[in-house]
């Protein structure tokens, strides 16, 4: 219920929300939790494993039953946290895990089998009979088990990522973190302040006490106007640090867009990376539950909710509240309940000594031994000085003290300290380089101290940063005893309906510890595996150290010695869609265009991806209703007339210097010293461990100038290979290379007609003598600069006309325009690559990583007259030989036949299977010039086998044929037409 | 005798601004590759005479008619300008390789900082900075001209999505900005 | 993690393609014997500890560089460009000439 006169809502913004169907009014500020516990609803969820009713346990993101779908524009993010999500009008969600309905769900049934599904029950049932296990038992499995449902559409809201740098960041806006960036913001150091909360403040807003003489939440306000002052500060609310990592860098997530309605261009989250100089980790402490008996039901809350609850929001969880605690810290749970006109039923403390003097009934040396209401609670059950009673109660307040929300520091694998005397981990001194842990993260319990700690914080950060440390007074506020007796669990006399839960969101029971302890899963890591404690959202928040207590106890340990499981990022889940902002569809990587791009989507070409670029795979023209037509026509357009490709995308290197020449010689295997100017030689690259790394043709524009093409795919490689060679092995050589493969377009000019199309845009025409077939020099094209080369990649006479980018789109459809009036055309892909295969030249289909020069048949073009990259590695045995798999090519027996790449080969009559296995094949295409299937493959000691029939099996794509092996040059094999 | 029409980049693109940022290409007339292991008086007086020096890493020298922005060991761009009078180093072109986009307005730091790993605030990179650094997964050379202004060279081919991540980025920012 | 690159300043880890141990810097003389080939190529320590291997600035300045870094504790020890260091055997220049 609504208290009046208290809370930090906005109370004159209503807000209309809806849960399970049901609409209901909150106002702005609340969460869905607060407005949810103001309107009287206690049940908010099933449990994942017994269904069991739940309600909400804390007021924070560390929250394990109040775990909601929320429902907006057709979409369902599940498992968000009711105590997070800030409500808005029109927000609308529901419970999760139940079918019908929260109140009546169907799968409570599992509730009664519990004896039977007790930790690790799947490793030991399920099993027989076999069959049943795919058919039956998974299929079971799989639709009683997860957490929340997804819409099953695409995601397609708008998220971001982004880079911040700042001097110090400060996790956490409480007393501690807020103390920490006013001394570091004063001193004039760059400060980022993120709270994952959408205030700041931490405890100070949940709480009543002072600190200057000033309600807390005002002296909140004052320091954070100040703060925002300064242009030195960054303040992030919403902003949760997931995560530490090498170097400073420290991921968050932000909730950017969550707590409002969508709207367009707002993302939902946006992930950080920030690298910080130095940081301050001030994220407090989750309090702790309790295991007794029936310790799960709705109206069961952490004691630092329940205030939170009443302080912030203004609700009072309950109209009889009780509360059992074991600490001095708790009892102001109930004073300012009290103080504000709730009644308070009673304390239950079990610490013997503890004090009596309040305004309610206090019981010292007291326990909760049981409670009733299963849908909300009604009452519980005590154990006082050997006698039993009953109090009725609707919320009963629980703490088992506090524990330091330690995590980040252990991101980089440190474990954290035990501490006696607060019975909690701490962090381990220094165990993050940079990353100073204060305040109740720091084991300080009291207001005084985080104040304190914050500031000292802030000052060695400001001394490791070499800054001069500014003055900052601590203002007065609490130091009150913390006075802590741990009490893990209270001992049940057993039985199904007297559990002690422990890790609420997986149903983890005390049972199931002492159980796993008994099967000798004794390593806290085995526990955690076997029970699956601490492998739920809140991933332990709520349940680590006392499910770590009761396997101590079990194994006759002590707590330090049992030790904790190890510390992972995120600390909260984070979404994977925030991790990848921008990268989804088409976002994934850049596209790349070419000049002729539009020219070439006017005629319809369909575009494949190759690499990043986007190439034309064919040309279809009216009547033409497959690819093959397209293809095959394309192909004797080239053949017979004229055709046009655009091949900018291959890499195009500039090699400059009086010693490019000796550079080449030492890249390629072949000699390219000895080219003459204005000449073109194909060339061969090793990687240095002798396998060929790339072909490709450069040419000599100058003495001291050359130009090298790559394959499109290996540009980067290739350009990365020559800076290492460059920089690695030619110190004090005069010789420079830079990319210039988006500087020209060029396009292939191919075909009988090729000279007659090329002499009609050339400024002056070529003559065949002068520029014979390997020929190249600078030509202009309608007035502009141009280079022309004689190289062909299809076997006809061929050039490729490059000019500056910026004419490309022009050049090409004037290019386009005069090949249709002489019978030609444009070609794409498929063509080029069906035009390659007829003359047997290879792609990186055949150079794919693992074949050396020997084994495409090259091996003569290493020159014996100098070293080179790869050369001495080539000549390692096992390397060349017989036994290697060589280029052959491949013609089907039967004309319509179709070959597949990576159909493998045998040998006919040997049983089709690995050991048998005599190769593959790579690239295959039909053959318009041939009438047939044309394939490129590798086979075992292929050249010796000219005229051999293999077995060609291919079991995906249904294909058993029988083929010759042949040349793997199908057509012209002199070369005729190149060299007209 | 016809003459080949020219296009830049992303011709035909109009300016876009959202939230106060604006951006746009730039007509990049010239640009050539200048690499000299050593800047030698030749070369220097040949810059001199154009109205620039070659930077130091991370820096440009000059800036609206002629621009030598550094790019590498030993290497820089130079925007602008005739390289046909320079001498004592290894030149090439690259006037048609890259497109060249302006962003401009309070906060295009941030904007950029969604997509750039680097420090771009105004302290640490100042009026007259620039930098190699990736644009999201693009090679890209950045230099800021003034407090709220960037102008940034990525791959021609790449272009189109230098531009969309940019806008996007913007646009998230304007959004961010109507939530009160 | 971030590298830190003697010329453009420290970096993130994704502006750099990492190729593998400085072994590569080592590259034996054309007639060495295959040993020599395998230690270059193959061959490997793996320490838990400090190790130098090799990354190319690839969205930077193009330059390779020689990391030192502790692969236990993950602090990286320093960097120098691989072009200062002026390694590559005589047969490398050797091989280049005519």
């Amino acid at each position: 219920m609504r208290i009046e006169g208290k809370g930090l809502i906005d109370r004159d913004s209503r807000v209309g929300f809806r849960f399970d169907g049901r609409d209901y009014m909150g106002f702005k500020g609340d969460t869905l939790a607060s407005a949810l516990l103001a309107n009287g609803v206690r049940l908010v969820g099933r449990s994942f494993k017994y269904h069991r009713p739940r309600g909400i346990l804390t007021a924070g993101s560390e929250e394990p039953n109040a775990l909601v779908e929320i429902l907006e524009d057709g979409q369902q993010t599940p498992n968000t946290r009711a105590t997070v999500q800030e409500i808005f009008d029109g927000l609308q969600a529901k419970s999760q895990n139940r079918w019908p309905s929260v109140r009546f769900d169907a799968l409570a049934i599992n509730d009664l089998a519990a004896p039977f599904l007790s930790a690790g029950f799947y490793y030991k049932t399920f099993m027989w009979p076999r069959a049943f296990w795919e058919k039956l038992y998974e299929p079971a499995i799989r639709r009683a088990a997860g957490l929340g449902s997804l819409s099953g559409r695409h995601d397609e809201a708008v998220y971001e990522k982004a880079f911040a740098f700042c001097d110090l960041l400060v996790i956490g806006s409480g007393p501690a973190g807020l103390m920490a960036a006013l001394t570091a913001g004063r001193a004039g150091a760059d400060v980022i302040l993120a709270d994952e909360d959408a205030r700041m403040g931490g405890r100070l807003l949940a709480e009543t006490g002072t600190v200057g003489g000033q309600h807390g939440p005002d002296w909140v306000e004052e320091v954070l106007g100040e703060l925002r002052a300064m242009p030195n500060v960054r303040l992030m609310t919403r902003t949760t640090v997931t995560g530490v990592h090498d170097d400073g860098t420290y991921a968050a997530l932000e909730r950017v867009g969550l707590h409002v309605a969508p709207r367009p261009n707002l993302p939902r989250e946006c992930f950080w990376r920030i690298v910080a100089r130095q940081a301050v980790l001030a994220s407090g402490a989750l309090e702790r539950p309790i295991a007794f008996p029936s310790n799960d039901r709705p109206g069961i809350m952490m004691a630092g909710a329940v205030r939170a609850y009443l302080n912030r929001w203004g609700v009072a969880p309950g109209k009889r509240v009780t509360l059992f605690a074991n600490t001095d810290a708790a009892r102001a749970t109930a004073r300012d309940l009290m103080a504000a006109g709730v009644k308070v039923a009673a304390i239950i403390d079990p610490r013997p000594d503890a004090s009596t003097v309040e305004d309610c009934p206090v019981y010292a040396g007291a326990q909760v031994i049981d409670t009733a209401g299963r849908l909300g609670l009604s009452r519980i059950t005590i154990a006082h000085r050997g006698s039993e009673f009953r109090i009725e109660t609707d919320c009963l307040a629980m703490s088992g003290g506090w524990n330091p929300t330690v995590h980040l520091t252990c991101h980089k694998g440190g474990r954290p300290v035990w501490n006696e005397a607060l019975a909690a981990f701490v962090p381990a001194p220094g165990a993050v380089a940079g990353l100073i842990p204060a305040g109740s993260a720091n084991g300080a319990m009291s207001t005084a101290a985080c104040l304190r700690e914050g500031r000292d914080a802030a000052l060695s950060a400001l001394a490791a940063l070499d800054r001069s440390a500014p003055d900052v007074p601590l203002p007065e506020a609490e130091d009150d005893t913390y006075g802590i007796a741990p009490l893990w669990h209270v001992p049940g006399k057993g039985g199904m309906w007297k559990r002690q839960w422990l890790d609420f969101a997986n149903d983890v029971t005390v049972k199931d510890v002492k159980l796993a302890a008994q099967e000798n899963y004794a390593s806290v890591e085995h526990m955690k595996r076997y029970t699956t404690q601490g492998m739920a959202p809140d991933q332990g928040k709520n349940s680590n150290v006392a499910a770590l207590a009761v396997l101590a106890d079990a194994t006759g340990r002590g707590i330090p010695e049992t030790g904790t499981t190890t510390f992972r990022p995120p600390f909260a889940p984070v979404s994977v869609a925030a991790m990848g902002a921008g990268g989804r569809g088409k976002g994934f990587a850049p596209q790349r265009f070419l000049t002729s791009h539009e020219a070439s989507l006017e005629r319809g070409a369909p575009m494949i991806e190759a690499g990043m670029w986007y190439r034309p795979s064919y040309f279809p023209r009216p009547g033409e209703a497959t690819w093959r037509e397209a293809c095959d026509r394309e192909v004797a357009m080239v053949r017979h007339a004229v055709g046009i490709c655009d091949v900018s995308t291959l890499g195009k290197i500039d090699i400059q210097g009086r010693d490019a020449a000796r550079f080449l010689d030492f890249v390629y295997t072949n000699t390219f010293s000895t080219l003459p100017v204005g000449r073109v030689r194909y060339g061969l690259m090793l990687r240095e461990d002798g396998h060929v790394m790339d072909d490709g043709t450069t040419a000599r524009l100058g003495e001291t100038h050359f130009l090298m093409t790559t394959t499109t795919a290996a540009a980067g490689q290739v350009m990365r290979h020559l800076d290492f060679v460059r920089q690695a092995y030619c110190a004090g050589w005069d010789v420079h290379c830079l990319s210039v493969t988006e500087n020209w377009a060029q396009f292939a000019v191919a075909g009988p007609k090729a000279r007659a199309l090329l002499n009609s845009v050339l400024d002056a025409p070529v003559d065949p003598e002068a520029f014979p077939f390997m020929a190249c020099g600078p030509v202009r094209v309608h007035g502009v600069d141009a280079r022309l080369f004689r190289i062909s990649f299809s076997g006809e006479e061929g050039y490729e006309i490059a000019v500056p980018a910026r004419y490309g789109e022009a050049l090409f459809r004037d290019l386009l325009a005069r090949a249709e009036t002489m019978g030609g055309g444009p070609y794409g892909m498929e063509a080029l690559n069906v035009l390659r295969l007829e003359k047997g030249f290879i792609t990186h289909a055949e150079i794919h990583g693992r074949v050396t020069a020997f084994d495409i048949g090259m091996e003569r073009m290493i020159s014996p007259k100098k070293d080179c990259i790869g050369k001495a590695a080539a000549q390692r045995p096992g390397l060349m030989g017989p036994e290697r798999e060589q280029l052959v090519g491949l013609k089907p027996t039967l004309p319509d036949q179709m070959l597949t790449a990576g159909a493998h080969l045998f040998t006919p009559g040997e049983e089709v299977c690995r050991a048998s296995d005599q190769g593959y094949v790579t690239s295959v295409g039909p053959s318009a010039t041939l009438g047939h299937w044309i394939g490129l493959a590798f086979l075992k000691n292929g050249r010796a086998r000219n005229g051999e029939m293999v077995r060609v099996v291919d079991h995906l794509r249904k294909i058993d044929i029988l083929a010759e092996v042949c040349d793997p040059v199908f057509h012209d094999p002199e070369g005729r037409k190149l060299r007209a | 005798m016809p003459s080949l029409i020219a296009k830049t980049p992303l011709e035909g693109t109009w300016p876009v601004t959202h939230g106060g940022l604006t951006l746009a290409e730039v007509e990049l007339t010239r640009v050539t590759s200048v690499s000299a292991p050593k800047v030698g008086r030749d070369l220097a007086a040949g810059l001199k005479a154009l109205g620039v020096s070659f930077p130091k890493p991370n820096q440009f020298t000059g800036f609206d008619a002629v621009r030598m922005v550094w790019t590498s060991m030993d290497q820089a761009f130079m925007i602008g300008g005739d390289p046909s009078g320079l001498s004592g180093a290894v030149m090439t072109d690259q006037s048609d390789g890259w497109a060249c986009l302006r962003l401009e307005g309070a906060g295009a730091d941030q904007a950029l900082m969604r997509l750039v790993p680097l420090d771009l605030r105004r302290d640490a990179f100042p009026p007259g900075a620039a930098a190699r650094a990736p644009l999201n997964h693009m090679q890209m050379i950045l230099m800021r001209l003034e407090p709220d202004c960037f102008e940034l060279l990525v791959f021609r081919s790449m272009a189109r999505t230098a531009w969309h991540e940019i806008e996007e980025a913007m646009k998230s920012l304007a959004a961010r900005a109507g939530l009160v | 993690m971030r590298i830190p690159c003697p010329l453009c300043g420290t970096r993130d880890r994704r502006e750099f393609y990492y190729y593998g141990s400085d072994d590569y810097l080592n590259r034996p003389a054309a007639d060495a014997p295959a040993a020599a080939w395998d230690d270059m190529l193959h061959n490997r320590d793996n320490p838990a500890g400090v190790t130098r291997d090799l990354w190319y600035h690839e969205t930077g300045c193009a330059q390779w560089l020689a990391v030192t870094r502790n692969t236990v504790t993950h602090e990286i020890l320093g960097s120098e460009l691989v072009a200062d260091l002026k390694t590559g055997p005589k047969s490398a220049r050797k091989g280049g000439e005519k």
